[in-house]
């Protein structure tokens, strides 16, 4: 039986005083491999137009649109970026780790917490730049002053939450998959990894529209 | 009470208490997402037009409510696999 770790993280190589981890090198391939998937769909859809993979193409980049555009109430192009681009990056990753020898980096408490503090990053940077310094600190005491700290708990706690639900399920995932697999046998966890791919896509869909819905919360305050 | 006779004490009572944490906090979860769950096919049956709006916003709210259950998880696994009371006993 192979050493199975929670928490801890192989390092496969040093880049000089850089550690390159397990979850790093499964990362950047699989983020490689939306590059070029991507590439191929944009040469169908330029070469090709009205073929499978152009349609497919034409869906990929529609839904995340339609996705923001429902959430904020109205078209934001850069924040369906983002948000898709965690979509995608997050599916492809629970895909990732069905294939066998393969750990999907989101099980990795650093690469789901990095990526919560992307959001927590750019919620600020999207409030100032949408609506401007004073008007975006103003907000936090707009309700009454002695609910600043709350509000900041509220920014902290939410960021923990968002890499901790996601960290949480992908781990359960694979554990009970690992489990399944020393007590029984080969073909015995099918059906729970096909839960495990489940959960993973939804989880990749929650954590985008969490973030879609908490940078749109900074966006929408300028229209009331 | 010497060292060993305390790191086998403590990784007992972190076994029993991981079982307890997920335990109460599986029950938990499960409570509120039937409460959701039943509020959203009440919803649906009322207003079936409104359907996907009511999916997206059940699955959203289903997670967030999820996440407690999963953060008692991770406490648990915590408690039984990275627990710095019982690094002498090599549990896992």
């Amino acid at each position: 039986m192979t050493e199975i770790s929670v928490f801890g993280d192989p390092v496969v190589l040093w880049l000089g005083q850089l550690p390159v981890t397990r979850a790093t090198l499964t990362a950047l391939a699989v983020s490689g491999t939306l590059v070029l998937v991507a590439g191929i769909l944009r040469h169908a859809i330029l070469r090709r137009p009205g073929s499978l993979l152009a349609i497919i193409a034409e869906l990929a980049v529609e839904w995340p649109e339609q996705l923001v555009a429902d959430i904020v109430g109205h078209p934001v192009p850069s924040l369906a970026v983002f948000s898709g681009t965690f979509f995608y990056f997050l599916a492809a990753c629970s895909v990732a780790g069905q294939l066998p020898g393969v750990r999907t980096p989101t099980s990795n408490l650093a690469v789901t917490s990095a990526l919560a503090v992307l959001v927590f990053v750019t919620v600020p940077v999207v409030g100032i730049r949408s609506q401007g310094l004073g008007r975006y600190l103003r907000h936090y005491i707009s309700v009454s002053p002695f609910m600043l700290p709350l509000e900041l708990m509220s920014e902290l706690s939410r960021t923990f939450a968002l890499s901790v639900r996601l960290f949480g399920n992908m781990l359960s995932g694979y554990l009970i998959v690992a489990l399944i697999v020393a007590l029984v046998g080969v073909f015995v966890p099918t059906p729970l990894m096909a839960l495990d791919l489940l959960i993973g896509f939804l989880q990749a869909y929650i954590f985008a529209v969490l973030s879609t819905v908490y940078i749109g919360a900074a966006l929408r305050a300028r229209e009331e | 009470m010497n060292e060993q006779t305390l790191h086998l004490v403590m990784g007992a009572v972190s076994i029993i208490v991981a079982g307890l944490t997920t335990a109460i906090g599986a029950f938990g979860a499960a409570f509120g997402e039937s409460r959701i769950g039943s509020a959203a096919m009440d919803a649906m049956a009322r207003q079936p037009d409104e359907g996907a709006a009511i999916t997206r916003n059940l699955f959203v709210t289903l997670a967030m409510v999820e996440s407690t259950a999963i953060f008692c998880l991770v406490i648990a696994l915590i408690l039984l696999f990275a627990n710095p009371y019982t690094a002498g006993l090599h549990l896992q």
